[in-house]
């Protein structure tokens, strides 16, 4: 999208909300910022609507500050807390159904590849874990398999929070959560694994404590999209609200689970991805 | 691949027809083939299959773009809505289980007034397993808002396909429209087919005549709300709730007159003057035809009424025939009879609608029964 599609026209400034005047005089579009440059560009995301301290919603903050290309980025969704967030976020985004987000972003990918063969189009999924890991699995994983050239984020709070915190499949083994009373059985579901084996260039864990590896990730997996295929990139998002803890100990939390070994956050890129990065990263400097 | 120009809608729908001997399902490709699709996504599931078997060598030959096969229904209907709101023109075809699997997505694209052209090949629902032709699918349908046709014939077929395109992409219309066939007794029997010729297709689609934003970052707001009404429990969302569906329906209403523009009447009649009226749709319209032709020939007052568009409904029009009817027969291939129910629903007088006679389970529909209902009515 060029910048003028969405120029205020003439004589209507005084009317348009000030946020929408200062996205527009200093949003991110054609700037080639990044999550180092927050504070310095007015963000995608105005406000939000989700509880102090959510893990998601930094995470959230950061992936939408990363995007190399917001002009020209779409975002697909699914239910959930990040459902709440996206009607503020400043990019065309679909909330389809619950667990649909992979194939509505087959569809939604291929129709602009047909529509704008000249340009790129970054379609970008981004949903909890519920959306990814359980109820759309057999979605995410067909459109791995059928090498769609999207980028799948899921933001990872071990939970269905927005429904009253229920176990997910992403959830710890041993967590007593709603429908888990006795504890959840099984252990978290290796998604990364599951990305690696199902064809995607590039997969990373990452989490808000590291920002800038978490950009970076964002930027990679995107790249990659564009050129080689599916990338997947699981963003650990704690939720004070259904873990208990204080709004201000999410960064806390997610340093302890590191240190306890309970969430790795590592890549893997295939050799294809790994020769496109250094092309493309070396061509940046 | 034939070289295709792009005519007038008008110039395709008149042009000087061939008669082709063919599958119901052959209509369907011949109807796609003129329709200027740009993405088709498939899943197998009989009768259904060798529709997209078809639609699938016309994206071989090059008349469409794009096209693969999904992982099961309720994907395949999600790919298809994220492909329009892409803004292309796009096309997929189901039946019976497939139907209800996908059932959710259904529900979502007239929401998102989307312009999905889908055809539906009608068969039984499990359990127990059949694979038989029924049109039960139907009644779960009739309340998603999309637009119902439903095909006799497969001339029937191919035209309302075609065509469909027409009424779904009017911007004031802009909802799907479901092409509803019954399995197997019209998708795999052969019959003639008066067909326009090759080299002439629709216009395009212009995605910006969308009455919502195409998600494409190329048009206008792309930010939707400030305080999105998800959040709020309180009298300006659920208005905003409200007022939204009254408006998709009032879409299916302005329809109307882009269905009687390139379809014609909401309904056909033969003899609508008689004492007894069979009143159908699909396949139970052929059979009632002869039905009333054994009838007309014993001396019977017997007319006919083919409902070709079961959503909107041609209210008025059936209100006034069964007024002046002395008996209404509703002959279905369905256990529920829910065209019975649809005609109840406008009648004044359902006291003389007989909701019947009924198969199912894959069973045929001989026109004798209709013929005992008749002499019924007539005593």
């Amino acid at each position: 999208m060029k910048k003028d599609i969405f120029q205020i026209s003439p004589g209507f400034e005084d009317i348009m909300p000030a946020e929408y005047r200062d996205l527009i005089d200093n949003g991110p579009f054609e700037k080639n910022v990044g999550v180092s440059d927050l504070g310095s560009f007015k963000e995608l995301l105005e406000e939000h609507p989700l509880c102090a301290g959510c893990g998601l919603a930094l995470s959230l903050r950061l992936i939408l500050a990363s995007l190399p290309n917001p002009e020209d980025t779409i975002i697909v969704g699914s239910t959930g807390c990040s459902a709440l967030a996206f009607p503020q976020v400043a990019l065309h985004n679909i909330h389809s159904l619950f667990g649909n987000q992979n194939a509505v972003a087959s569809g939604l990918k291929r129709a602009l590849t047909l529509r704008f063969p000249d340009k790129v189009k970054d379609v970008v999924v981004i949903a909890g874990d519920g959306a990814t890991a359980d109820i759309g699995l057999d979605m995410v994983l067909q459109s791995w398999f059928r090498q769609e050239n999207i980028t799948t984020i899921m933001l990872d709070n071990e939970a269905y929070a927005n429904t009253g915190g229920q176990e997910s499949g992403m959830s710890p083994m041993g967590t007593v959560l709603n429908m888990a009373p006795k504890g959840k059985k099984f252990p978290k579901v290796s998604v990364p694994e599951l990305a690696r084996e199902s064809g995607c260039a590039y997969v990373a864990t990452v989490t808000p404590a590291q920002p800038k590896k978490l950009g970076k990730a964002v930027v990679r997996g995107i790249l990659a999209a564009r050129e080689l295929g599916p990338s997947y990139i699981q963003v650990f998002a704690p939720c004070p609200t259904n873990y208990k803890f204080k709004p201000n100990e999410t960064i806390s939390k997610i340093k302890l689970r590191e240190k306890e070994g309970t969430y790795e956050t590592k890549e893997y890129i295939t050799a294809e991805a790994q020769e496109l990065f250094a092309r493309l990263e070396e061509g940046k400097k | 691949m034939i070289e295709q120009r792009v005519v007038e809608p008008p110039q395709l729908f008149e042009a000087e027809k061939e008669t082709q001997f063919i599958t119901g399902s052959e209509a369907v490709r011949e109807a796609i083939r003129r329709a200027n699709v740009e993405m088709a996504i498939s899943y197998p599931i009989t009768p259904q299959s060798e529709s997209m078997h078809l639609v699938g060598d016309l994206f071989a030959e090059g008349y469409i773009k794009e096209y693969f096969r999904g992982e099961n229904e309720f994907a395949v209907m999600s790919s298809v809505a994220g492909a329009a709101m892409g803004g292309v023109r796009v096309f997929t075809a189901t039946g019976g289980p497939g139907t209800l699997r996908a059932f959710e997505a259904f529900s979502t694209w007239a929401g998102a007034r989307l312009p999905i052209v889908c055809a539906f090949m009608t068969r039984g629902i499990n359990s127990p397993l059949t694979i038989q032709p029924d049109t039960i699918e139907m009644a779960f349908m009739l309340d998603t808002g999309i637009i119902m046709l439903h095909a006799e014939t497969a001339q029937d077929l191919h035209d309302m396909i075609l065509r469909s395109f027409m009424i779904a992409e009017q911007t004031e219309v802009h909802i799907p429209v479901g092409v509803f066939v019954d399995g197997f007794f019209v998708t795999h029997t052969r019959d003639k087919v008066d067909i326009a010729p090759a080299d002439m297709k629709l216009p395009p689609y212009d995605p910006y005549s969308s009455p919502v934003p195409v998600m494409d970052m190329e048009n206008v707001p792309f930010r939707q709300m400030r305080d999105p009404f998800v959040m709020k429990s309180n009298y300006v969302s659920y208005s905003a709730h409200a007022s939204w569906q009254q408006e998709v329906m009032a879409a299916a209403e302005r329809a109307r007159k882009y269905i009687h523009q390139y379809l014609g009447d909401l309904i056909e009649t033969e003899y609508p003057d008689a004492d007894i009226l069979l009143i159908a749709s699909g396949t139970a319209v052929s059979q009632s035809r002869e039905a009333m032709a054994m009838a007309r020939s014993e001396g019977f007052s017997v007319g006919l009424v083919k409902i070709k568009s079961i959503r909107p409904f041609p209210e008025k029009e059936i209100r006034e025939l069964v007024r002046n009817a002395k008996a209404v027969i509703v002959p279905e291939f369905n256990r529920v009879g829910w065209l019975a129910r649809e005609i109840k629903s406008v009648a004044e007088d359902t006291t003389k609608i007989v909701a019947g006679p009924r198969v199912y389970g894959g069973m045929t529909m001989p026109p004798n029964m209709i013929m005992d209902e008749i002499r019924r009515c007539s005593i």
